[in-house]
């Protein structure tokens, strides 16, 4: 028998099968967002708007979270064409499973894909699953104090919204308080502090979004 | 379902490995695991156990677990502590500004193999239907 020194983390070939669909999406010049949060941080809420928003953009959705089937009616609904991954029970959604996804649904026709992640802050956080930006999001009413309990999620994200400002006067939230633990955990971050039932904030997170695509794709 | 889909996970790296470096079978498997990864250790066991029998590559191996300690970070005096004995609180100065600094991850630290003999690489490369 022979040693081998691995030195390798255990999702290392998830990691090679991620970077792989990375570079096949930038080729297609398809952008594909991986969406993370809590269960009810406001995932969908966020997509169903900014699908509205964006009209010019043909936006579909994978759905992965426990309530897949609600979620793709109201994707549907809001105009943007939807399908129902298989996690097959995981607490995660991983490269290959994201793949398989992806080929179900199609993406000849399409500029950008959200992928509503399971909800869940802890394991998500460390699966690659081939997304060109991973989004988090953080509701006011979970906490600014997050952060401090989930630092892999906020070292790994693009962006960071903070959602649901509307309850902003209901909790002890403290917004700056919450961007500048964020930032010492990821001096790059994007924070969106948004309402997807108001609407307030939700430019600048479009905008950032269509930045983001063009930098990414050259497009 | 977090320690299965690990093994899962794990295999899949393992059987790259063996392709790459051409393995007949791995006969023990060293994991290095955090403290507070959130993998049950024994649950994890059991996972492998279920697993490997299912899998030739795996089906002799035997799993190594060992534990590297969680550390936390205090952001509030610049201090480091033992995150299990403290918690979220730094025992120095009581701060809740608090963060893991190490304890999360798991890692293949090293693998014990038996190569494939020139018999088994021929029969490999004939059915792959590759020129030698
Ligand atoms: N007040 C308020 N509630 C919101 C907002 N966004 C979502 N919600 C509510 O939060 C709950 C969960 O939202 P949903 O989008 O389904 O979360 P998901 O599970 O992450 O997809 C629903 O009851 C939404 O109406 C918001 O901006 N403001
Ligand atoms: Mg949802
Ligand atoms: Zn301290």
């Amino acid at each position: 028998m022979k040693v081998i020194q691995l030195k390798e983390t255990v999702t290392a070939s998830n990691d090679r099968d991620a970077e792989t669909l990375r570079e096949e999406l930038t080729m297609r010049g398809v952008l594909l967002v991986n969406l993370m949060s809590a269960p009810g941080s406001g995932k969908t809420s966020l997509l169903t708007k900014t699908v509205q928003d964006m009209p010019d953009l043909r936006i579909a959705v994978l759905e992965a979270d426990l309530d897949a089937q609600v979620d793709a009616e109201a994707m549907e609904a809001a105009g943007a064409r939807s399908i129902q991954a298989h996690t097959d029970g995981m607490c995660h959604m991983d490269a290959g499973m994201t793949r398989a996804g992806l080929e179900a649904l199609g993406t000849e026709h399409t500029d950008l894909v959200f992928l509503e992640n399971v909800g869940n802050l802890i394991c998500p956080a460390e699966y690659d699953t081939g997304a060109q930006l991973r989004v988090m999001i953080l509701s006011v009413p979970e906490g600014d104090d997050k952060p401090l309990k989930y630092p892999l999620m906020f070292r790994n994200s693009d962006a960071l919204i903070i959602s649901k400002t509307d309850a902003l006067p209901w909790f002890d939230f403290d917004l700056a308080r919450c961007a500048e633990r964020a930032y010492k955990l990821n001096p790059t971050i994007a924070v969106f502090p948004l309402s997807a039932k108001t609407g307030e904030g939700m430019e600048a997170w479009e905008a950032w979004l269509r930045q983001q695509r063009k930098e990414i794709l050259h497009a | 379902m977090h320690e299965m889909g690990i093994v899962l996970h794990l295999a899949k790296t393992l059987d790259e490995t063996a392709a790459e470096e051409h393995l007949a079978k791995i006969g023990s498997v060293t994991l290095q695991v955090g403290e507070v990864s959130g993998i049950l250790t024994d649950y994890f066991q059991e996972c492998w156990d279920y697993f490997k029998v299912r899998h030739p590559l795996l089906k002799e191996s035997k799993l190594i677990l060992e534990t590297i300690p969680a550390v936390t970070w205090c952001d509030s005096c610049k201090r480091t502590y033992e995150t299990v004995k403290y918690g979220r609180e730094c025992p120095y100065c009581h701060s809740g500004e608090t963060w893991l600094l190490r304890g999360n991850e798991c890692i293949i630290k090293q693998i014990e193999a038996e190569e494939a003999s020139e018999d088994e690489l021929k029969t490999d490369e004939e059915a792959t239907g590759e020129q030698p």
